[in-house]
Order: structure tokens, then C-alpha cells, then sequence
């Protein structure tokens, strides 16, 4: 049953993984804008001159 | 009267969307309605930023008022600057700058590239829900008072405001976040850990057994150390002040459960019931981080240094020099420039003043002063510069005394209890007793059950019940009300809207618009063409009436006016496709003294005198309805700033019963409040202007007016959008609602107490009864709140 012992420590190890990322995206602010990350992926860094008109 | 509707095809401006009067502004077949707008677009297309304009249609900011130029002058100076920055060192400055114009993907994507249009900035980060963005700037390339310049010169002007000079915002507070993750964790581990315990095990793998069980003691551990830790604050705190709150009985059960938990680990007994405890920390953290969930980007406790500027120019020998308000002397010249606003009581030196006191004392029209007179510090000058001459330090100005008043600072304290903590009260006396008569009947007949059924019965009946089901239903019941607009300071709000008794209006800027006013024409009628005259001549002037004189007859396309000159305070004049036209006061237009009706915009044409223009309030729309539903329920008062001229108006809406005063000062509506209050009233205050802030913040529960929730409002317990007023009566249902759903689920919890309560006293709690007894009894207390504020809601259409 040693192989419990094993499967205790990775179930528990994979848990505070994801609690250690949890932590750092609250503490990085991730959650304190929702709407700019999401827009700012969309934009594109268009070559220069391809929007201008005048 | 009917007037001529322009319904051809209108233009609209590229950057701004707004209709164009005509289409002589425009570059590349775009069209601009003012040269504001134009020049913003010039210049986005050098800077190759034209992608704003793709990402939403017309998402400019209207440009037709300018922005001075040399108003950002005082970002130049030293002093200011330490106080605005975040970081500087040599090369680099950073800088938070609050743009409340910002509404949009256009926006964020311009702002941050602003690099493009001024190379000296390395980076501008938006944060878009606090309406800020952090620049990062080189110092000798460029400096804070060129990026707010550049900022300004394409529709982003910076909000410097007086508040900026004090103590920085203090850090949003996320520990309770990560306490609430790390009881998460644990609490999810313990139950995996726990089911040996729940199922049984062969008596071969007793060995495993004990590991299970002391892995659940070590990861008790930060639940009971750090994720406890609010309610261990609080209810010291509440020890302190002879209080006993919901907190003080819920941090014993933690206690108490992983005492007797750990026991029985140590003693090799039993695996204790630390699921039970982790679980109802993280379910009770969850309900506090849903109520506490507040709007952040909304400021509630607004004062007057948000609305007064950081700085203005003083005349020393014949130079402006920007200088912060704290600074200002009595005896220095200020030169206050057109819209700007007067920061300290003083005497007007040179020009003539226009001020728009709406906002100060509730009055709607601008008041004209003249060299010599006497201005207090909060009005708008409108037309023109004028010099000043202070006689008050800011501090010790008339509007500024009111809001530092002693009484203000008492009053914190003395504000209302939830009934969540009585009721906890009596809750925690029954268990207390329950558990002595427990004691006691074990004592005496088998002493050795004595402590496992006392500490079972301290673990299942912890208030958590009650506390899950307010701050759920607090919770859900702010975010029904933030989707409606109406912003929440804080849970116990709700219970204070539910507990008024009287509901205190104040007229202009609340009942009635500002946007908008009633306009009628008395006199010999005006031909439509006429009418566009005169529209066309008043829209040329920047004067409040003449600007809604102008909205409101339409302005048309195609018309000249040549020679036109505006007279400060008494009207305008100017030739009209070769008529020559005034319109204004009486005397302006016909030349002699005459008592005017209110007030009112005469016209002359080729110096007939054809009649005038009457302008009234304009109340809401949905204003008649409004005070028609609460007539019944509450006792009702308006206290105005203004005049009488609409006191039969407001007789019509509000019914006979109610009170009406007018010419009503600041402290004045402040005291009236104070008495109702001696009377034992419970009073809702609502109002908009600083004219209001001592009243709202006395009343006990004050509501802000705002016509867009970034616009600044005086500190309030609520901020409800001005589209939304009519819902108020549904909005105050929804918050009496909130005790009863509390009570309900309540109940509900005490079902579950008495079946966890009547296995505790017999001291045979089983680990699996706890397990399935508590989390069971949290969901769905957790759905009975959720569901039922949310049907409630629905059923009332909100």
C-alpha cells in the first residue's frame, strides 16, 4: 500500500501548485481588471503606414 | 407652440458620433463637428493610431470645449510633482494618471500606445475598471507636464484633483483572498484525506489510518492559524467595545473543534472533525469576500478636495504662478480662467463674474456678480477670466467649514448594528445553556462523555449559519442592485434602506434635470425661420441659456451671423443672414428696466421686441410616478437651494402632507435632517450637490444623484444612476426583502442544528453525520439565499 503513500504526496503536491498560482494571480492583480487583458490581446501591431490616409 | 424639426439627413462627427451643424470641418471625406475633434484625428493619423477609430465607431470624446493652455502649468512645479508620482530616479518617472473619459477598447488601445505619439514615455499600462494608466516616462525627453498635455490634447484630460495632494490610497486589501484560497486548499485535501475515516478501513491498514489523520492535523493547521484570523479580529474587537458580535462564537467553535480534533489524533481516539471546521471557514470567507465585494472604482467618501483643483495661477507681479491650494494666502490675487472653479472665498478684483453655483447651493442659473462683491469658493466661473482677491484660506472657506464639522467625525461610531448580530446573540445564550444542561446530565451519570458531548454540541451549533445566509443574501442582493445601477456602499446599507421612514428630496440636480430644461415662448409667435435665427445666434455663445436655447430650437445648417458680440450678463447680438437679432435680458433687448417672469430669454429681431423665451425646471420623467408610489408609504420633504418659482409643482407631486422648503443653505438642510432625526425619524437623504453633502452624510442613509457614476458625487452611502431613480421603490423593497430571506434560511439552518444538536448531546456525533451535516446544510443554505433574492428579483423585474 506504500504506493498510497506516493499518490497522497503527488494529489497533494499538484493541489499546491495550482494554490501557489492562485496566490500569485491574485497578487499580480489579475483579478482586479477583467476587461483591458481581454481587449488587449486583440489588438494588432499593424506595419507602420498602413493606416494612414491623409 | 410647434417648431420645425430638422429631419434631413444629419451628419455625424467621425470622432465623436455628435451631429455636425454643418460640413465644413472635415479632412479625407471625414467629417468633424467642431476643430477639437478634427485635430485629434490629425493628429491619430500622424501618429498612424488610426486603428482607434476601427475598433468602435466614433469613440472620440466631443472636443468643442478647450482645454486651456497653459492649465497643466503647475505640473512644472517641484512640489506638485513629488506628490503625484509613484517612483523617480534620474531617467525615469512613474505616474498614475485618473482619466474618467475612458470608455471604451479604443481608448486602451490609444492610451497604450501613447509612445507613439510622444517618444519620451517607455510604457502607459490602463488599468480600465479604476480608469487609471500607469505611464512610465523619461525625464529629459519629455516631462509630466507634456504628457498630460498630450493627454489632453487627444481627449484624455487628466483628473488632478486636491484629493491627489493627501496620504495615498491605501492598497485594496486581498488577504482575505488568499485566506480564502489557502482554507480552499486545505479544506478540499482534508475531505479527499477523510474518507478512511468516513468508510472505514481494514483492520490490516490501521497504520494508513494514522498518517491519514495527521495529515489532516498539519493541514488544520493554516486554517485554524491564518485563514481564522478575521474572525478572530473581529470578535476581539467586539470583546473590546462589551459587544458580543456573530464573530465571537464562531471563532470559539473553530477553537473548540480543532482542540478536541487534535485530541483525538494525539490520543489515537478518532480523526476529529477538521473537514467540518476547514470546510465552514472557507464557506463563511466566500460569503464575507461576496458582500465586501464592493465597486472599487466608485468613490464613496468624496469630499471637497476631489472636486477642487491641485492648483491655480496667483498674480504675483503680473506672472501666473500655479500654485497648491494648501499654499494660498489671504491677500493673494487669484486669476480664475473661464470654467474654472473658485477654490477659496473672496472679492472679485477685475471682470465680471458669471458663477454657476448649481452644484454648491442648488441654484439653477448661473449668478452674476460684479467687481467688489463678495464669491464663495465652489462656484464655476462661466464667461471669461476674472481676478480675485482671497480672503479665506481653503480650509476655512464657507463650504469647506461645513464638511469638517466635529459632528461628522462623532457620528462614525454611533452607526446602526445588524440585526444578524442580536440575533446571534440570543442564538449563542440557548446553545451556552443547552450545553450546561448537557454538562451537567453527563456529570452525573457518565462523567466520561462529558467533554466529547459538550464540545460536539459547541461545533454544530455555531452561528455560521446565520452569518453564510446574510452575507450571501447581502451579497447577491448589491449585485442585483450594482446591475441596476444603484451602487451600495457597504451590506448594512440594505438594512438601513429598509428601516427609513422619511425620504428627504432635494430639487435641482435630483427631481429635476440640469441636462434639461422646459423651454416656453410667450409673444408674437416667431416664424420657423426666425426661430432658426435665433437658434443660430444663441448657439454661438457659450452662456448656459443660450446653449440650451439653442439645443432646443434645433440649430440649423447654412446660416451666418456676422458681427457678433455677447454682453457678460446681459445677452447676445448679431446679425443673422442680415437681420440683426438680440436676445437676453429685458433690459438688453428693449433698453429700458422691467421685471422679468423667472427667468427668461427675450428676442428682439430688427429691434422689434417679438416676446420671450421661459425657462422651468425640467423634472425627470420618471420623477411624477416616483413620488406618487412613496407618497403612500413615506412622509416626504424637498429642501431647495432655489427660489419658490416651483413650489406649486412640486405641491402637485409630492401631495399636501409633504414639507417644502426652499432658499434652504447647506447647514440649513443639514439641521432639518438633525431635528427629523430627534423626532425619531429615520431618514433618507437624496440630493447631488455639495449643497447637499452635510445632509447626506447626517441622514442615515444618504443616496447620491449622479447622471454618469464617474461624475463626482459628495460622499454618500449610495450612488444611484440618475436613469435608474424611478426604480427607487422597487430597489427599497428588494433591501426589506433581505431580513426576511435571512430569517428564512435561518430557520432552515436550525432544522439542521437541532438534528446535529439532538446526536451531540448524546454524545455519539459520528464524523460521517458532521460530514455530511455540514456541508450539506451550508449549500443549501447558500442556494435558498442565492435563489431566493435572485426570483425576487426577477418576479420584481429588476
Amino acid at each position: 500500500m506504500s504506493v498510497i503513500i506516493i499518490l497522497l504526496i503527488a494529489s497533494i503536491s499538484v493541489a499546491a501548485l495550482f494554490l501557489v498560482a492562485f496566490l500569485w494571480g491574485v497578487k499580480s492583480g489579475q483579478f482586479e481588471d477583467d476587461y483591458s487583458p481581454s481587449s488587449r490581446i486583440l489588438f494588432e501591431d499593424k506595419p507602420a503606414s498602413s493606416t494612414k490616409t491623409v | 407652440m410647434a417648431l420645425p424639426v430638422i429631419t434631413d439627413q444629419q451628419l455625424h462627427c467621425y470622432h465623436c458620433g455628435e451631429t455636425c451643424a454643418n460640413e465644413k470641418i472635415h479632412v479625407a471625406e471625414k467629417i468633424f463637428c467642431c476643430d477639437g475633434c478634427k485635430m485629434v484625428y490629425q493628429i491619430l493619423n500622424e501618429g498612424e493610431l488610426c486603428e482607434y477609430y476601427n475598433l468602435n465607431e466614433n469613440p472620440g470624446i466631443n472636443q468643442r470645449v478647450h482645454v486651456r493652455k497653459d492649465k497643466f502649468a503647475f505640473l512644472d512645479d517641484d512640489k506638485i510633482q513629488v506628490q503625484l508620482i509613484s517612483f523617480r530616479d534620474n531617467k525615469q518617472v512613474h505616474v498614475t494618471f485618473y482619466l474618467p473619459q475612458m470608455h471604451c477598447s479604443s481608448c486602451l488601445y490609444l492610451l497604450e500606445n501613447l509612445h507613439r505619439l510622444d517618444p519620451g514615455v517607455v510604457s502607459s499600462k490602463v488599468n480600465f475598471t479604476r480608469k487609471e494608466v500607469d505611464i512610465v516616462l523619461l525625464t529629459p525627453q519629455t516631462s509630466l507636464r507634456k504628457v498630460a498635455e498630450t493627454l489632453t490634447s487627444i481627449g484624455y484630460e487628466p483628473y488632478i484633483s486636491l484629493n491627489d495632494l493627501k496620504e495615498k490610497r491605501p492598497a485594496i486589501n486581498k488577504s482575505m483572498v488568499y485566506q480564502l484560497g489557502i482554507a480552499g486548499f486545505c479544506f478540499g485535501n482534508i475531505m479527499l484525506m477523510s474518507f478512511p475515516e468516513y468508510l472505514g478501513i481494514d483492520a490490516s491498514e490501521v497504520g494508513l489510518r494514522g498518517m491519514f489523520r495527521w495529515a489532516n492535523f498539519a493541514l488544520a493547521i493554516p486554517v485554524l492559524l491564518y485563514s481564522s484570523l478575521p474572525f478572530y479580529e473581529s470578535s476581539w474587537k467586539s470583546l473590546k467595545h462589551k459587544f458580543l458580535n456573530i464573530d465571537a462564537p464562531i471563532a470559539l467553535a473553530i477553537i473548540v473543534t480543532f482542540v478536541r480534533s487534535a485530541w483525538e489524533v494525539i490520543s489515537g481516539t478518532g480523526g476529529g472533525y477538521f473537514d467540518s471546521m476547514t470546510g465552514i471557514v472557507f464557506f463563511m470567507l466566500a460569503g464575507r469576500i461576496v458582500q465586501d465585494k464592493t465597486y472599487r472604482q466608485l468613490s464613496f467618501e468624496r469630499d471637497y478636495t476631489s472636486y477642487f483643483p491641485i492648483a491655480v495661477s496667483v498674480l504675483k507681479e503680473n506672472t501666473e504662478v500655479p500654485t497648491t491650494l494648501p499654499d494660498l494666502k489671504p491677500g493673494d490675487t487669484l486669476l480664475i480662467h473661464n470654467e474654472e472653479l473658485i477654490p477659496a472665498d473672496g472679492i472679485l478684483s477685475k471682470g465680471k463674474a458669471f458663477i454657476d453655483y448649481s452644484f454648491v447651493t442648488g441654484e439653477s442659473l448661473p449668478v452674476l456678480k460684479e467687481v467688489g462683491e463678495l464669491v464663495y469658493a465652489g462656484g464655476k466661473q462661466t464667461e471669461g477670466n476674472i481676478e480675485i482677491l482671497v480672503v479665506k484660506e481653503v480650509a476655512q472657506s464657507y463650504l469647506t467649514k461645513l464638511w469638517n464639522r466635529d459632528e461628522f467625525k462623532k457620528q462614525e461610531q454611533s452607526k446602526s448594528v445588524s440585526f444578524v448580530h442580536l440575533l446571534s446573540r440570543y442564538f449563542t445564550y440557548i446553545v451556552l445553556t443547552i450545553a450546561l444542561v448537557t454538562g451537567i446530565y453527563w456529570q452525573l451519570n457518565d462523567p466520561s462523555k462529558l467533554w466529547p458531548a459538550v464540545t460536539a454540541i459547541f461545533i454544530i451549533a455555531c452561528p455560521c449559519a446565520l452569518l453564510l445566509s446574510n452575507t450571501f443574501t447581502n451579497g447577491n442582493i448589491l449585485r442585483i442592485l450594482g446591475h441596476n445601477h444603484f451602487y451600495l456602499r457597504s451590506a448594512q446599507t440594505i438594512e438601513d434602506m429598509a428601516k427609513a421612514t422619511h425620504i428627504v428630496f432635494d430639487k435641482t440636480g435630483t427631481l429635476t434635470s440640469t441636462q434639461q430644461q422646459d423651454i416656453n415662448y410667450e409673444g408674437t409667435p416667431l416664424t420657423a425661420y426666425q426661430q432658426q435665427q435665433v437658434a443660430v445666434l444663441a448657439s454661438c455663445s457659450n452662456h448656459p441659456l443660450s446653449k440650451a436655447l439653442a439645443k432646443h430650437l434645433g440649430i440649423p445648417k447654412n446660416m451666418e451671423v456676422a458681427a457678433f458680440k455677447e454682453t457678460t450678463g446681459m445677452g447676445v447680438e448679431g446679425f443673422v443672414n442680415g437681420d440683426l437679432l438680440r436676445s437676453g435680458s429685458y433690459e438688453f433687448v428693449a433698453g429700458k428696466h422691467n421685471t422679468q417672469p423667472g427667468t427668461a430669454v427675450y428676442v428682439s429681431i430688427n429691434n422689434k421686441v417679438y416676446g420671450f423665451f421661459l425657462f422651468s425646471n425640467h423634472y425627470r420623467e420618471a420623477i411624477p410616478g416616483l413620488l406618487n408610489e412613496l407618497k403612500n408609504e413615506y412622509r416626504l420633504s424637498v429642501l431647495s437651494g432655489d427660489n419658490e418659482a416651483e413650489k406649486n409643482n412640486l405641491e402637485r407631486l409630492l401631495g399636501r402632507k409633504a414639507t417644502l422648503l426652499f432658499h434652504q443653505k447647506p447647514e440649513d438642510k443639514l439641521q432639518y435632517i438633525q431635528q427629523l432625526q430627534q423626532q425619531g425619524e429615520k431618514v433618507m437623504m437624496i440630493g447631488d450637490g455639495l449643497n447637499d453633502a452635510g445632509a447626506l452624510k447626517q441622514s442615515d442613509i444618504g443616496i447620491a444623484v449622479a447622471e454618469q457614476t464617474n461624475n463626482f458625487t459628495p460622499s454618500s452611502d449610495a450612488i444611484i444612476e440618475a436613469r435608474q431613480f424611478s426604480r427607487l421603490t422597487k430597489f427599497i423593497r428588494l433591501c426589506r426583502a433581505n431580513r426576511n430571506i435571512v430569517v428564512a434560511s435561518f430557520v432552515l439552518s436550525i432544522v439542521y442544528n437541532i438534528i446535529g444538536i439532538s446526536f451531540a448531546v448524546q454524545g455519539n456525533l459520528s464524523p460521517l453525520v458532521a460530514a455530511i451535516l455540514m456541508p450539506s446544510s451550508s449549500l443549501s443554505i447558500l442556494l435558498l439565499t442565492f435563489g431566493s433574492s435572485s426570483l425576487l428579483a426577477r418576479r420584481m423585474k429588476l
